[in-house]
């Protein structure tokens, strides 16, 4: 039986609250939970008191505002999902969304959740990181942005401190953009073994003008390809092109061997899913989405 | 602490460790046994219950987060001695063999009927792919919300 150890519990009702309860040594946000309560019921976390959010409903929400999509943090996963602007301007998330988790799972579970996580297998890190998204951290001092690409700190660690709470992620939608996520896993809901997203814009002579790409699981700094990306801009938009970064993102990440796959096999899942992500942008681009 | 949770449309008040995970409150506190308490992990889903109308794994719940909230539990879906349709769809096509997984299949197929009346067998697979059957008996559980969903009324 798997329970966790002993822990205090309070519901935040209001932001300000929340900043106040978050100054507490050891406190941690609840909002879905499906990440801390397990890592909880194992002792890889354990907390002082948690800090439930799920009262501030003014933190859930999907919106088009300043040329941005901006995404409140406690907007769940099924949201994302099934959000149709989400679907139109950014199918990155929408094929991220898709295949995380489960839907019991994705029905409670959170956006800002996710990246608050920071577990380098998760999903949504790669896409926000992809599409160059800022995060907007609450303090008792008022708001300050970080992009998501200096969020993380390293493995379940970000930047955000004690009496501070992740409230909205901005994702930038660059003229013309085309997105998209591509997964391998083990099983239905499974954490990936390996995962890419790709945001390209071109311009009309098909030349790549903004390169974006996430990596997920193979331990890729930030959850970048930086050095793909660089050597993207300003080539074609097409497959030789793509196969070309997509060997450099497989070159430059640093997967591990475990239960998921060996080294070698991860490397070939990040070129392969690399070179996919790149194509289903640059067709997304096509479909009529440019501007 | 002290919380107050609706079940089933019952108020219960109950002083709880914060720790408490919401299917043991329900099992240990209530005795509402009928909801299951399987892998502990949030993948195997025969723990399912409603929380604020929406189907959750209820080992991955603290009960303080179900304070002053509504749940839902297997034990709701007859009404006046009548199975709901769902179960009577288990029954009809032999939706279950040991029964484990039984009533977290049950929530989510209710669940899914009232917001999708009509669902395609993929669209049945893809919202127990969260749940697992460890008598692999998928095709009858398919076919058994299928079932409920042509003799919903």
């Amino acid at each position: 039986m798997q329970v966790p150890a002993q822990v205090e519990y309070e519901r935040a009702a209001s932001i300000g609250h929340a900043l106040s309860l978050l100054t507490a040594p050891d406190a941690r946000v609840i909002a879905g939970g499906h990440s801390l309560i397990p890592m909880m019921k194992l002792r890889l976390a354990q907390p002082e008191l948690v800090v439930d959010i799920n009262d501030l409903t003014e933190l859930s929400y999907i919106r088009l505002e300043g040329g941005e999509l901006r995404i409140g943090a406690l907007t769940t996963h099924a949201d994302l999902l099934a959000d149709p602007s989400v679907a139109a301007l950014m199918p990155i998330f929408t094929d991220a969304e898709r295949v995380i988790a489960d839907p019991i799972v994705r029905n409670w579970g959170t956006a800002g959740g996710s990246l608050c996580q920071a577990d380098p297998s998760e999903d949504l890190s790669a896409a926000f990181a992809a599409t160059r998204a800022t995060a907007v951290i609450q303090t008792q001092a008022g708001p300050r942005t970080v992009p998501v690409r200096e969020f993380h700190l390293g493995p379940y660690e970000t930047v955000i401190g004690p009496g501070e709470l992740l409230t909205e992620i901005r994702v930038p939608l660059p003229a013309g953009a085309g997105s998209s996520y591509q997964k391998v896993e083990r099983r239905s809901g499974d954490w990936s073994i390996a995962a890419a997203g790709a945001l390209l814009c071109r311009d009309a002579d098909g030349i790549i003008t903004v390169a974006g790409l996430g990596l997920t699981a193979v331990g890729a700094a930030h959850f970048i390809a930086a050095e793909a990306e660089e050597f993207l801009l300003g080539q074609p938009a097409a497959d030789e092109s793509f196969q070309a970064a997509a060997v450099i993102a497989a070159l430059h990440c640093r997967p591990v061997a475990d239960q998921r796959g060996p080294e070698d096999y991860k490397r070939h899942l990040v070129a392969e899913l690399t070179r996919r992500a790149l194509r289903m942008a640059a067709d997304r681009c096509a479909a009529g989405r440019c501007a | 602490m002290r919380v107050t949770v609706t079940v089933n449309g019952t108020e219960y008040t109950r002083d709880v460790e914060p720790r408490l995970l919401l299917i043991h409150f329900l099992r240990d506190e209530l005795g509402l046994t009928g909801s299951h308490w399987g892998c502990d992990t949030s993948n195997c889903g025969t723990c399912v219950v409603w929380l604020s109308g929406k189907p959750v794994k209820s080992c991955t719940v603290l009960t303080p987060m179900a304070d002053g909230r509504a749940v839902r539990t297997v034990e709701d879906l007859a009404r006046n001695g009548a199975l709901d349709p769902v179960q009577e769809g288990f029954l009809h096509c032999h939706g279950l063999q040991c029964g484990f997984c039984t009533p977290g299949m049950l929530m989510t197929g209710r669940w899914l009927l009232d917001h999708n009346p009509d669902p395609s067998e993929q669209e049945i697979r893809a919202a127990i792919s969260g749940q697992v059957c460890r008598c692999t008996g998928y095709e009858n559980i398919v076919r058994s919300i299928r079932w409920a969903a042509d003799h919903d009324s």
